[in-house]
């Protein structure tokens, strides 16, 4: 039976990206355009999304926006997944004092305040997108390390393990060929989740003030907007919600295609 | 006939944020000034056509040149729990006021008397050590019981929790973030209000404090220009609430580092004046609620300078005085240069005021037109304030003020106000200004102060270390079952001791307050 | 078991104190200070009065020796006085508990009661209809931004319908209550706020539960059962659920913490006086001695829910002690 899942949620990824790719070919308008005569246009032919309290073009904020929020939710997960895999490997196969010294390290991680590491560190350096990614990504990978190594702890008294290392296979080996993809079911579950964690982050910051600087727009900070133009400019909402609805929808279509390719 | 007016009923009111404090010389924000302010009474107050009159004072007197203030107090005051209130109040007020063990931002008015003698149990002298005009405004500083106060560390005072005062209203209960209740003082002085209760609620969100409204949860709330000319436009809104539009308390600029030699050039900054359509961005970002201003003083103010009119909106005229001073676009790409670098600068504004973000960007745009790159950069206040501002660190900046009713702005314009930490953060000099500072606050005759007062803001607009933006109106709703209200110069809460709701149409029941 | 407990907490002294020193240090050392020093842009206020402040709160002394005053203090369970009221931090914080602490309790049970029967239906036959079905409905939940449900039930039942409260945690005339009417009013205050921090929780568990069932159910030991003739519900409740159960544990552990933190977001749409905002108020106004409490009680917190995650663990896979 061929599954289409991996396949869809590959296929909206990818044209999502395309889009945002090729922003400057496909977006009608320049994001940034004040139009002073359009404020809060419905949908129209001219405007397909609408435009906002500044007359700006919905539908090519929108576009641009994607750059910023697939990068910002696939980079920032991509790299604490990496992390923790790699942390949480170490320590659940090793064990002893190397797990105990790791977990400390994760302990002291976990109650860091995430919220004002972000806060200072946005607030010392600019709070550009890159930096976004990698304060998300150096604060998030603990939950994946420790998903692995729970998963490693378990798998690793297994039989097909005791035979690999009876058959004399590298310790490497066994971690990268027979633990990780064994224990990743887990891990990529959490990873879909922080993609579309990282994203709503992203509009949280916006709706606090620290997200991208203006004028660059992200789908959570036209998000923010509709929150003033209550009951007003129900396109505000709608585009971006939708947007930020079906890209977690499309990477757990991808999850899941994933797991049932790993064969459970 | 006037129909009998009713007593009880509660006023129920919106606030962002939680009043932090209720001790009136420790306040330093809007929630808790406001509450406060129904608590507490100074020894004078403005009146609805802005002048100055008495409050705990019946009267007073000025003397030698303005270097003596002779206050008559009211005999007929008492405190919340019934102690009368005299003279010794007011001097433990003063003394706390200057004492460096208390955290209180005020004391900088109050350094500057000399002497302060008690004549008698209701009489004071305050002897100044120079005249000093906003002198008299300042005495409007909220008094303190000294019968309670007097042994108590006031920086950790449960006062601060619990205050006792003069004032219309008493203190009822306060749940942290949720909500502050007072309740109507029977035996105040003016009278006792009509209103019963007065309750502030803490609803940070915007929407929240709409939707609110909708439900009719709340009596009272400032408004945003989107909410006033559309959300609020509704069968619904007219049928219950009405909405006010009074003239506001403060005004928008975008103020230029003069140290910066990109701004040095007066023929520069008035360029950008001319690039700049203010009635524009007033009709973008608040929908037509504003006035465009030339000065920094409140438009409807005794010291506002009519006769300085605005520069037009006039692209050709800015890149005419930008190319005067030494800026052209020589490679045709669209940016002015000299000695071929670029004429581009950051503005910076403070995090969380949406309205500035978009003035920004309006900005933005609009300069670019004439040749000028702009960026933007938001940054959180706290930041703002100490990389930023205190330390001169940057081109141009997006603020607002907002003015008291005493139109003294020395320590916003006088080039000794320069250092880190003050507040002629654009460093602006002007020998001339300065001297007419200092003679306006040495004065008290309103018509001398007016003509100096003018004269600043005519040179200012001249020079332009501001581009003087707006003055957005402050723009609120009620719920219409209030009457008695009468709007003046000052707004409308002056004389909210005499609001009242007819028994029928009240919301709130009755609850008898003599625990 | 127990020589295991106290090595563990013995163990969580130093880390305890290691965060304190970096978040001391990152804390004042981030740009920024205290705004209650209220020089916050009010021309009223002198040069003089801002310096003369911050010597009334000790921020003129050098650095190291404010963190040794701190942590001595701190040994007294003194955490200080909040710059902004002056009022003692510990009781600013322990009266935003009781809001913080019971939604979020409320929600977790809520949250467990719906997502462990999902995933584990979700997992008896995947990709069926069930499954496919509640995965879309819990992603969707997941991926609505809590601000707009928020509003969206908000105007549905507090003003459409009128149902319920639309804001707060309690009604402005509580103090006049009955005790039942009391317990009444604070449910109803609850109930959309429970709903919307539910619905965006439900995603999480759900996943991981059915994630793991069906590894669980694909284990050689389930086949055995299947094939010993014991029955569906026997094999899926008793054997497979008790092993798949395990990642939630850790989840579980993972966000004990949680339960006394709060998000700003929510909590500023609701007008709910929790945690959240307090914080980020804290941190906003740099108001030192509340964020190092909150650090410090948060850090003690998460530490004692690890344990308590990992003595579930070793409770219900003894091979990891």
């Amino acid at each position: 039976m061929r599954d289409k899942s991996l396949l869809i949620g590959t296929l909206i990824i990818a044209l999502l990206s395309l889009a945002a790719l090729l922003a400057p070919l496909i977006s009608p308008y320049q994001p940034s355009f004040i139009d002073m005569s359009g404020l809060l246009l419905p949908p129209s032919l001219t405007h397909p999304l609408g435009t906002d309290s500044l007359g700006r073009d919905i539908l090519s904020r929108m576009i641009y926006g994607a750059r910023i929020s697939l990068s910002i939710g696939l980079i920032s997960v991509g790299l604490a997944t990496l992390l923790g895999i790699a942390i949480g490997s170490l320590a659940g196969f090793y064990g002893g004092a190397i797990d105990n010294l790791i977990m400390r390290l994760v302990d002291i991680m976990l109650c860091f305040p995430a919220f004002f590491l972000i806060l200072a560190i946005v607030a010392m350096f600019e709070p550009s997108i890159l930096n976004i990614m990698l304060i998300i990504g150096l604060t998030s990978w603990m939950g994946p390390a420790r998903l692995i190594r729970a998963e490693i702890l378990s798998l690793k008294e297994r039989e097909f393990i005791q035979a690999e290392r009876a058959l004399g296979a590298s310790n490497s080996r066994i971690i990268i060929f027979h633990l990780i993809p064994n224990a990743i079911g887990p891990v990529l579950v959490n990873a879909t989740l922080g993609i579309a964690a990282a994203i709503l982050l992203e509009s949280g910051l916006s709706f606090l003030g620290l997200g991208v600087q203006p004028p660059v727009s992200s789908w959570g900070n036209i998000l923010i907007e509709a929150k003033s133009t209550l009951g007003l400019a129900w396109w505000i909402t709608l585009f971006p919600g939708l947007a930020i609805t079906v890209t977690i929808l499309a990477f757990n279509l991808i999850a899941d295609g994933l797991r049932k390719k790993f064969s459970w | 006939m006037v129909p009998a007016q009713d007593y009880g009923d509660a006023f129920v009111s919106g606030s962002i944020s939680d009043a932090r404090t209720l001790n009136p010389i420790l306040v330093s924000d809007t929630a808790s000034s406001e509450v406060s302010g129904m608590l507490f009474n100074g020894l004078v107050k403005y009146d609805k056509d802005i002048n100055l009159i008495g409050d705990l004072a019946l009267r007073w007197e000025i003397k030698e040149g303005g270097l003596v203030i002779i206050f008559y107090l009211r005999k007929d005051v008492s405190w919340h729990d019934g102690h009368n209130f005299d003279a010794y109040d007011v001097e433990f007020t003063y003394r706390k006021l200057i004492d460096p063990k208390i955290a209180t931002p005020y004391s900088g008015d109050f350094e500057r008397v000399k002497s302060f003698e008690v004549l008698d149990d209701y009489t004071i002298k305050v002897t100044y050590k120079e005249p000093f005009a906003p002198a008299l405004a300042s005495w409007g500083m909220p008094v303190l019981p000294r019968h309670i106060l007097e042994n108590q560390d006031l920086n950790a005072s449960v006062f601060s929790r619990q205050p006792i005062g003069t004032g219309p209203y008493r203190f009822k209960s306060w749940r942290p973030q949720e909500k502050i209740e007072l309740a109507a003082n029977p035996s105040y002085f003016e009278k006792r209000p009509y209103i019963d209760r007065c309750i502030y609620r803490v609803i940070p969100d915007g929407a929240t404090v709409f939707l609110e409204l909708q439900a009719q949860g709340l009596d009272s709330s400032g408004i945003s220009p989107l909410q006033y000319m559309r959300q609020t436009d509704t069968e619904f809104f007219k049928k219950y609430y009405r909405k006010f539009r009074l003239p506001g308390v403060g005004y928008t600029y975008l103020g230029y580092n003069l140290n910066n030699p990109k701004f040095k050039d007066k023929r520069v900054r008035q360029a950008l004046n001319y690039a700049i359509d203010k009635q524009e961005i007033i009709n973008i970002v608040l929908l037509g609620l504003g006035r465009v201003i030339t000065g920094p003083y409140m438009p409807e103010s005794w010291a506002y300078n009519n006769e300085v009119k605005a520069s037009p909106f006039d692209l050709s005229k800015a890149r005419a005085l930008l190319k005067e001073a030494g800026w052209l676009d020589n490679n045709g790409d669209g940016w002015v240069e000299k000695k071929g670098e670029a004429f581009e600068f950051t503005i910076i504004t403070n995090q969380g005021n949406e309205e500035r973000i978009k003035v920004a960007q309006i900005i933005q745009r609009r300069l670019a037109e004439a040749g000028v790159k702009v960026k933007i950069k938001v940054v959180e206040w706290s930041v703002f304030l100490t990389e930023f501002i205190d330390n001169r660190n940057f081109e141009a900046v997006l603020l607002g003020w907002s003015l008291p009713r005493e139109p003294d702005n020395y320590d916003i314009w006088h080039s000794s106000k320069v250092k880190k930490g003050e507040f002629n953060f654009v460093s602006y000099r002007n020998e001339t200004v300065d001297s007419l500072l200092v003679k306006a606050r040495r004065t008290f005759d309103q018509e001398e102060r007016k003509g100096y007062y003018r004269k600043i803001h005519q040179i200012i607009y001249d020079e332009q270390p501001y581009m003087f933006l707006y003055a957005p109106e402050s723009l609120f709703i009620l719920h219409k079952r209030f009457r008695g209200i009468k709007p003046a110069p000052i707004g409308i809460g002056y004389n909210f001791i005499y609001w009242w709701v007819l028994r029928q149409e009240q919301r709130y029941n009755r609850i008898n307050y003599q625990d | 078991m127990l020589s295991y407990i106290i090595r563990r907490l013995l163990g969580a002294i130093p880390v305890l104190l290691g965060i304190t020193i970096i978040s001391f240090f990152v804390i004042r050392l981030a740009p920024g200070r205290p705004t209650s020093l209220q020089q916050a842009l009010n021309p009223k206020v002198s040069l003089e009065t801002a310096q003369r402040l911050e010597k009334i709160y000790g921020l003129d002394k050098p650095l190291y020796l404010q963190y040794v005053n701190w942590l001595g203090r701190i040994t007294r369970l003194d955490f200080g006085r909040s710059f902004s009221d002056g009022r003692p931090v510990l009781d600013r914080i322990l009266e935003r508990i009781p809001v913080t602490l019971s939604i979020n309790v409320l929600s977790l049970i809520f949250i467990l009661m719906l997502a462990i029967p999902i995933g584990v239906r979700s997992a008896l036959r995947p990709d069926g209809l069930f499954d496919k079905g509640m995965s879309l409905f819990v992603f969707i939940g997941f991926a609505m931004p809590t601000f707009w449900l928020a509003l969206l039930l908000m105007n549905l039942f507090g003003v459409s319908l009128g149902w319920l409260p639309l804001s707060g945690i309690k009604s402005l005339d509580f103090e006049y209550f009955g005790f039942f009417r009391k317990v009444l009013d604070l449910s109803r205050h609850l109930v959309l706020p429970v709903f919307v921090s539910s619905i965006t929780g439900l995603a999480g568990i759900s996943r991981y539960m059915r994630s793991s069932m069906i590894g669980a159910l694909n284990e050689p030991y389930i086949y055995t059962a299947r094939a010993k003739g014991l029955s569906q519900s026997r094999v899926v409740y008793k054997h497979a659920l008790r092993n798949a159960i395990l990642p939630i544990v850790t989840i579980l552990g993972l966000s004990l913490p949680g339960l006394l933190g709060g998000s700003v977001i929510f909590e500023s749409i609701f007008a709910l006086p929790g945690i959240g905002s307090l914080f980020y108020e804290a941190v906003m106004m740099r108001d030192y001695p509340l964020i190092m409490a909150e650090v410090f009680l948060g850090a003690a917190l998460t530490l004692l829910g690890n344990l308590l995650a990992d003595i579930g663990y070793a409770w219900v896979d003894p091979r990891i002690r």
